[in-house]
C-alpha cells in the first residue's frame, strides 16, 4: 500500500543540499512511530499471506511447525484461495458485505446531507442540536447494537412495537401490531442501526464542507437573484463535490469493518442472512478453526479494501494539496 | 431547503417591511419553521439516546411495557447494581487501555508530526499516506497472525496486548491530527525566533506549544473515543482479567428475566466517557475523522 502516495515535489525545493548526517537528525523524531507502525501493521499481514498457503485446521493432527506459532498439516499454494471464491457461505457473506455497506452509506450520506444542510442556517439552539446530532456516533458500537435490539427491536416490550402498539389504542383498536424486526427483516434491521451510528459522521464532514463555501459566491448569487435551488445545484453542490466522495469513501472503508453490530444484534443470522466478510472470517477462525481459509479471506477483504483505498487517497491527497499549497 | 428565500416583494409598506426583515435574517439566517422542522427531526434522531438514559433510570418492571411508559418513578438502583456485579475492573481495564495507548500515541506522534511539518524530511508526504494507508487496513485480516503472535507470547488476556493494538489503531490519526496543527504554526515566527537566537527547546516551549495545545487536546480525545469503543480484538484477545467495557456489556444480556433497564443503565456508563469527550472536543471532531483533511 506504500506506493500509494503522492510525489513529494513540494518540498524538494528545502530538502535537496543536505548532508546524510543532517538528514537523518531530521528523520530522528519520526523513527520511532514509523518503526511501531511497520513492526505492527505490517508483519502480521505478511503472516496472513502466509498463512493463507497453509492446509491449517487446529482440530485435525499436524507436525508443521509455523515459525514456532503453530502446527499446520501441509501446504495448500492457492487452494484456500479457491474455497474462498467458491464456498457458498463466503460468497453470501461477500454479497452481504457489500449490500449492508452500500446502503448504510448510501442512505446516512442522504440523511447526513439533509441534516448538514438543516444546520448550515442559524437559528435558535443551534450548537445545542448539533451535539445531540453527533451523540447516536459516540455512544459505544455495541451499546448502541444492544440498544437497538432490546430496547427497539425487541418484539413485546420494545419502544418501536411499543409506539405501535400506543397509537393503535389511541385510534380505538385492542392492540398494535407484533413485528419481529430482527428475525423478520434482518439486514433492513442492521442497515438502520448502523445508519443511526454512520448519521452523525457524514453530517459532520459535509456540513464542514456546506461551512467552507466562500461567502462571495453565494452572496453573488444571491445578487443575480440566483433561486435557492439554483444556488444549490450550481454552486453548493459542486463545491461539495469532495466533501461528498470523501465521506463516502471513508465510509465504506469503515462499514466494511463492521463487527460489533453484526456480532451483537443478529450473530450473522438467522442462518447467514447478515454475515458479513468480518464475521465470517471471526467464524471461520474461531468455530471452524479453520485458519489457512480464514487468512485466505482476510488477504481477499484487504484486496478489496486497497480498491476503494485507492480512491479515497486520491481524493484526500487533493484535499492536502490544496491545504499545503494554500 | 428553501423555504425563507425572500420573494421579490409586493408593494404595501407592510410587506416591504417584513421582507426586509427576512432579508436580514437570511444573511447566515433561518426563519422559524426552518428551525422547527430541524428541531424536530433533531429530536427524532436523538430519541434512541434520550430513551436509553429514560430507561435506564425505570425499575425493571416499568421499563418492559406495553405500550411504553415513559412516565414511571424513576430509581436509580440500576447503577447501584452495575457495581454490585462488578462492572468496575471493566472500566478500569478499559481506561487502562484506552489512556495508556493514547499516551503512547502522544509520545510517538507528537514527534513524528514535527518530522513532517515544522522540520519536514524529504518525502514527507509519502510518509504521511504511509500512515494513512495502514489505517485503511480492515483488523479483522491481522486478527488471525496478532492472535497466533500474542498466544505465543503468552500474552493474551493481557491489558497491554490492547495498548499496543490500540496505540497503532489510532497514531495514523494522531499523525495526520497533529500534523495539520502544527503546520500552522506560521514559519515567519519560527524565523524570527531563530533570528533572536531561540534555541530548538526554547521554541517549541514558548512558540509551538502554545499552537499546537488545542490540537494535543483534540488528539488525545479522539484516539481516547476509539480505543474506549474498540470492540473486535478485546473480545477476541481477551477474557477474564482483561475485558473492557463492552465485553462487559455483552456478558451481560446472557442473564435470565428481566434485564433491559439494567442493560440501559449499563450502556449510559459505558458510553459517558465517550459522550462527554466528544461533545468536549466537537469542534475538532471532524478533523480527526477525516484525519486531518477537513478542517
Amino acid at each position: 500500500m506504500t506506493a500509494l502516495a503522492p510525489d513529494a515535489a513540494v518540498t524538494a525545493g528545502t530538502t535537496q543540499r543536505r548532508t546524510a548526517r543532517e538528514r537523518w537528525r531530521l528523520r530522528g523524531p519520526l523513527l520511532p512511530a514509523l518503526i511501531f507502525t511497520i513492526v505492527v501493521t505490517q508483519i502480521p499481514f505478511l503472516v496472513t499471506i502466509a498463512v493463507s498457503t497453509l492446509n491449517w485446521n487446529i482440530l485435525q493432527p499436524s507436525d508443521k511447525s509455523f515459525l514456532g506459532l503453530g502446527k499446520y498439516q501441509s501446504f495448500a499454494g492457492l487452494k484456500n484461495y479457491g474455497t474462498v471464491f467458491t464456498d457458498s457461505r463466503l460468497r453470501t457473506a461477500v454479497t452481504n458485505t457489500v449490500v449492508l455497506t452500500a446502503s448504510v452509506v448510501v442512505v446516512s450520506l442522504l440523511i447526513g446531507l439533509v441534516l448538514a444542510i438543516l444546520l448550515d442556517r442559524k437559528f435558535p439552539g443551534r450548537g445545542l442540536a448539533r451535539t445531540l446530532l453527533i451523540a447516536p456516533f459516540l455512544v459505544m458500537p455495541v451499546a448502541s447494537a444492544l440498544l437497538w435490539k432490546h430496547a427497539l427491536y425487541n418484539p413485546d416490550y420494545g419502544l418501536f412495537n411499543g409506539v405501535l402498539n400506543w397509537v393503535w389504542q389511541l385510534f380505538g383498536a385492542a392492540e398494535g401490531p407484533t413485528v419481529d424486526y430482527v428475525s423478520k427483516t434482518p439486514m433492513p434491521a442492521v442497515v438502520a442501526a448502523l445508519v443511526w451510528q454512520w448519521t452523525p459522521f457524514m453530517m459532520l464532514i459535509l456540513l464542514a464542507g456546506l461551512q467552507s463555501q466562500p461567502g462571495d459566491v453565494l452572496e453573488a448569487a444571491k445578487i443575480d437573484r440566483a433561486s435557492g435551488l439554483q444556488t444549490f445545484r450550481f454552486i453548493t453542490l459542486p463545491h461539495l463535490r469532495q466533501y461528498i466522495e470523501l465521506s463516502t469513501l471513508l465510509g465504506s472503508i469503515y462499514v466494511v469493518q463492521t463487527f460489533d453490530a453484526i456480532f451483537t444484534i443478529t450473530q450473522g443470522g438467522p442462518g447467514a442472512a447478515t454475515t458479513n466478510l468480518p464475521y465470517e472470517i471471526y467464524l471461520t477462525m474461531f468455530r471452524k478453526y479453520e485458519y489457512g481459509e480464514a487468512a485466505a479471506a482476510g488477504v481477499v477483504v484487504v484486496a478489496g479494501t486497497i480498491i476503494v483505498a485507492t480512491f479515497a487517497l486520491r481524493v484526500i491527497s487533493s484535499l492536502f494539496r490544496e491545504e499545503i499549497s494554500r | 431547503m428553501t423555504t425563507v428565500v425572500d420573494q421579490p416583494s409586493t408593494a404595501t409598506p407592510t410587506n416591504q417591511r417584513r421582507a426586509r426583515r427576512r432579508r436580514t435574517r437570511e444573511i447566515g439566517g433561518a426563519g422559524p419553521w426552518w428551525a422547527l422542522g430541524t428541531w424536530i427531526v433533531t429530536l427524532i434522531f436523538f430519541a434512541p439516546v434520550a430513551w436509553m438514559v429514560l430507561t435506564s433510570v425505570h425499575r425493571e418492571a416499568d421499563a418492559a411495557t406495553n405500550p411504553p411508559s415513559p412516565f414511571a418513578p424513576i430509581t436509580f438502583s440500576n447503577y447501584g447494581d452495575l457495581f454490585d456485579r462488578g462492572v468496575r475492573p471493566y472500566l478500569i481495564n478499559s481506561a487502562t487501555a484506552s489512556i495508556v495507548s493514547t499516551l503512547l500515541v502522544l509520545l510517538l506522534a507528537v514527534p513524528a508530526a514535527y518530522a513532517l511539518s515544522i522540520k519536514p524530511v524529504e518525502k514527507w508526504t509519502d510518509v504521511m499516506f504511509f500512515f494513512l494507508s495502514t489505517k485503511f487496513l480492515p483488523p479483522i485480516a491481522a486478527l488471525l497472525p496478532i492472535y497466533l503472535i500474542v498466544k505465543d507470547a503468552g500474552m493474551l488476556d493481557n491489558v497491554f496486548t490492547l495498548v499496543i493494538l490500540y496505540t497503532s489503531m489510532n497514531l495514523p490519526i494522531a499523525v495526520w491530527m497533529m500534523r495539520s496543527f502544527l503546520a500552522e504554526v506560521p514559519i515567519e515566527v519560527l524565523e524570527a525566533a531563530q533570528v533572536d537566537g531561540a534555541g530548538l527547546i526554547r521554541t517549541l516551549v514558548s512558540i509551538v506549544t502554545p499552537i499546537a495545545t488545542p490540537g494535543l487536546a483534540a488528539t488525545s480525545l479522539i484516539c481516547f473515543i476509539f480505543s474506549w469503543n474498540e470492540f473486535m480484538f478485546a473480545v477476541n484477545l481477551t477474557a477474564v482479567r482483561a475485558a473492557t467495557a463492552p465485553i462487559f456489556l455483552v456478558g451481560f444480556i446472557s442473564s435470565q428475566g428481566l434485564f433491559l433497564a439494567k442493560l440501559c443503565a449499563a450502556a449510559t456508563l459505558v458510553s459517558l466517557p465517550v459522550l462527554i469527550a466528544g461533545f468536549a472536543a466537537q469542534d475538532k471532531l471532524v478533523r480527526g475523522l477525516s484525519l486531518g483533511a477537513v478542517k
